[in-house]
């Protein structure tokens, strides 16, 4: 058991350290005091110092050197992710572009897409954004009805998409849609580069229980696509969908501490009310949450050793997200209890971690989906019968069609 | 960074596993329930080299780590084998941390002669005192009391539901002096003013005893009150070493049923009901395991952090131990509330183990006190 650094990534870290140490001026003050309120000019400045950290090779750490990348392990992620933590800057703007999609691109795009779409990803110069879930497609991913049919050598998209983060300001997003409902459901999907200015694209934010809308829904109208914004084979598009998703598992399991839910921010929240610290009930509940935030750190620590060994991290490490959420919730729970209704004001720093909790819980996969998904392939049980196997998509919808509606 | 267990500590596990597989030790738990002698596996331990695990090389012992120790404890929890190593391993620790001579070490760390560690919860947050279990109720009792004469500690003082202590030659005792400040004695089991009080509670593998010490007369020990604290978390880390294995078996047993039990026409695993419930003991059991080893990193290298994650571990791993406990008598039906199956001595362990060195209860208490301190919250 050793945590510390090698000599390798010691040097790796002290160059970073001092990049950040010499242009920390130069980051935005994106939160908390004295931070820029209008919002297009926060993302202004947020891309530029995406740009910044670009031209300093402190992004796509992983991705590989010839499409712009540092060709470095996961490990090495890790290290900048502290460092920029350490250093109270903003990271990128664009993690899901360049944490996700990015890496679905280089797994299965062409070499002129490679070229053409990378380099002002990493750069914040285009960001990206996910339009996989739909209003009837979430967990059963597979089940969306967004419709690309073929038509003069290109394809015609229809449809909608939802929970769309940063689809506001995205230049480009990476979209699942359905080419053949005659095929069985999860053959007949192709995944797609849709510029986000393509006349038939409409965004509309979507509020949520802060009141804020962190994300969008998206509306495709009679959208024309052309064959070469197809990544990977048509009508092999789950499969390309399969690689983002898994990235995407990377990026949300390793990302918990860096969203806050940390035992000793939650400790100094309570730690600061004299009688709450003094408190049983309130020590048995914090002791217990604080407990699973704990176990997470070390999971992560079992999770970075996988990955340095070459090990992809299994549906297990999604077990994590589970462990994580419940945890947050019950510390966002305890906290306002503690503080009492002024936790709830807008203006507190708890009010936004109580709110945007309850949505998280369904996030990459509800917890449900995940408990099945680990179920079957980690402990080896059997899954439960299927009504969607090896029937046409479109033969499915009218059977769901018709239980729905004798149900009614 | 390199999180995940050596070759040699998987070595370890390996041996460990099959020196025990050659005993019925779940059915020789039920067994003594039923009035039949405990199979105690001292001697399996002694060939294994376990008494010495964490006595130094230069003193007869492997001078392992106390993540070797937690990985041989958690074979034992798996198989709920009888191995007094609970009381053993941490009074050897505070021997071989006060330097005592080989005479006394040799015997402990060959497993000639066995000790027990009588133990005391070290002060917290809102605590100033040293603490042990008492024989009822939620009152923790006061540690007892040393007054040194000449170069001999006299010792008075009673500490309840002590691991290991019948049969124990030695004892290492936590005592405090008049101040209330700690004082680590080695006492002869034997030597006059001594009494130990055999115990068997709900599960007959466990050995307890109750010590009740009049006047007895033993050595001071120079082990700083960091090691007394130390191998009062170490008994912590072993436990919850001990509950992780337990689970560890729960849950290969729960989920082999689920796969061949039908109901309905398909295997019961496919139910997300019992599917759910599963995976949640899998959660747990990996947390739990994350911080075993957080507890074995800490010991070694960040004594500051030790009692934190000690803590942690004996939380994350009872509270698992218990829900994987009940989930494997519930997976099995009404099969598994009958005496005929294994799942009744899982839960009679997991619920004995849950109430022991402090109990689950102030171990969570002790996670809050640290991290509260830490954060610098005003002191009571």
């Amino acid at each position: 058991m050793d945590l510390n650094d090698t000599p390798e990534q010691a040097e790796y870290r002290a160059k970073v350290r001092a990049w950040l140490e010499e242009h920390r001026a130069e980051a935005p003050v994106l939160q908390g005091e004295g931070a820029i309120q209008d919002e297009d000019e926060a993302i202004a400045a947020h891309r530029a110092w995406q740009g910044k950290l670009a031209e300093a090779g402190l992004t796509g750490i992983t991705w590989p050197k010839e499409y712009g990348g540092q060709g470095l392990g996961p490990l090495e992620q890790v290290i900048v992710n502290q460092e920029i933590s350490r250093a109270g800057v903003p990271g990128l703007l664009d993690t899901i572009g360049v944490g996700m999609l990015g890496p679905t691109i280089i797994a299965h795009g062409t070499e002129e897409q490679k070229q053409r779409y990378l380099a002002p990803m990493l750069h914040g110069d285009e960001v990206w954004c996910q339009l996989f879930s739909e209003p009837a497609a979430g967990s059963d991913l597979a089940g969306i009805q967004s419709r690309a049919k073929e038509s003069n050598g290109g394809f015609v998209l229809n449809g909608q998409k939802v929970w769309t983060t940063n689809a506001q300001f995205a230049a480009f997003g990476l979209l699942l849609a359905r080419t053949d409902p005659e095929q069985h459901k999860h053959k007949g999907l192709t995944m797609f580069i849709v510029p986000m200015d393509a006349e038939g694209v409409t965004v509309r934010g979507l509020r949520q229980i802060t009141g804020d809308a962190e994300f969008n829904e998206v509306f495709f109208d009679d959208v024309a696509l052309d064959a070469e914004h197809v990544v990977g084979p048509v009508n092999g598009g789950w499969g390309t969908a399969l690689t983002t998703l898994m990235f995407e598992r990377l990026t949300i399991g390793g990302g918990s501490e860096g969203m806050g839910y940390r035992a000793d921010r939650f400790a100094r929240a309570i730690g600061s009310d004299p009688a709450a610290a003094r408190d049983p009930e309130v020590r048995k509940r914090f002791g217990e949450l604080a407990t699973d935030l704990l176990a997470l750190r070390f999971t992560g620590y079992r999770i970075l050793t996988a990955l340095q060994k070459g090990q992809i991290p299994g549906p297990e490490a999604g077990l994590g997200k589970v462990t994580v959420v419940n945890a947050a919730i019950a510390a966002g729970d305890l906290i306002a209890d503690v503080v009492g209704p002024d936790a709830l004001d807008v203006e507190d720093e708890w009010n936004y971690l109580i709110s945007f909790l309850p949505g998280l819980k369904s996030a990459g996969g509800t917890e449900e989906i995940l408990r099945n998904t680990v179920g079957e392939r980690v402990l080896g049980l059997p899954p439960e019968p299927r009504l969607d196997k090896g029937i046409p998509f479109s033969e499915l919808r009218a059977k769901e069609r018709e239980a729905a509606g004798a149900s009614a | 960074m390199n999180f995940e267990l050596s070759d040699e500590q998987r070595a370890l596990q390996e041996a460990a596993r099959g020196a025990l597989s050659r005993h019925k030790t779940v059915e020789a738990a039920r067994d003594a329930l039923d009035g039949g002698e405990r199979l105690d596996l001292w001697d399996t331990a002694r060939e294994v080299g376990w008494p010495g695990l964490l006595v130094s090389e230069e003193r007869g012992g492997a001078g392992l780590g106390g993540l070797d120790a937690m990985l041989v404890m958690a074979e034992c929890g798996r198989v709920l084998a009888s191995v007094p190593l609970l009381g053993h391993v941490p009074a050897t620790a505070v021997l071989d941390a006060a330097g005592v001579g080989d005479d006394v070490l040799g015997p402990l760390a060959e497993g000639e002669r066995r000790a027990a560690f009588v133990g005391a919860q070290p002060p917290g947050d809102l605590t100033s005192e040293w603490t042990v279990d008492a024989r009822r109720g939620h009152a923790r009792a006061p540690a007892p009391r040393s007054e040194v004469d000449g170069d001999v500690a006299v010792v008075t003082g009673e500490a309840a539901w002590v691991p290991d202590a019948p049969g124990a030659e030695v004892l290492v005792v936590a005592t405090v002096d008049s101040d209330g400040a700690p004082r680590a004695v080695l006492l002869e089991a034997g030597a006059d003013g001594v009494t130990v009080e055999p115990v068997v509670r709900y599960d007959a593998t466990r050995l307890l005893g109750h010590v009740k010490l009049e006047g007895a007369r033993g050595t001071v020990l120079a082990a700083a009150d960091t090691e007394l604290a130390a191998a009062w978390y170490l008994a912590q880390g072993l436990l919850a070493a001990e509950s992780l294995g337990a689970v560890e078996r729960a849950l290969e047993s729960s989920v082999e049923y689920a796969k061949e039990r039908f109901t309905f026409g398909r295997a019961i695993g496919s139910y997300q009901a019992v599917k759910h419930a599963l995976v949640e003991v899998l959660r747990r059991m990996e947390n739990a395991r994350s911080l075993m080893y957080y507890a074995g990193w800490a010991r070694q290298d960040a004594p500051a952090e030790f009692p934190l994650a000690a803590s942690a571990a004996r939380v994350a791993a009872s509270r698992a131990e218990d829900f994987a406990s009940r989930e494997l008598i519930s997976v099995h039906g009404g099969i598994g509330a009958t005496w005929e199956h294994d799942a009744p001595y899982y839960f009679r362990r997991a619920q004995l183990s849950r109430r022991l060195l402090g109990g689950a209860g102030s171990a969570t208490d002790r996670v809050a006190g640290e991290l509260l301190a830490q954060a610098g919250a005003a002191p009571a």
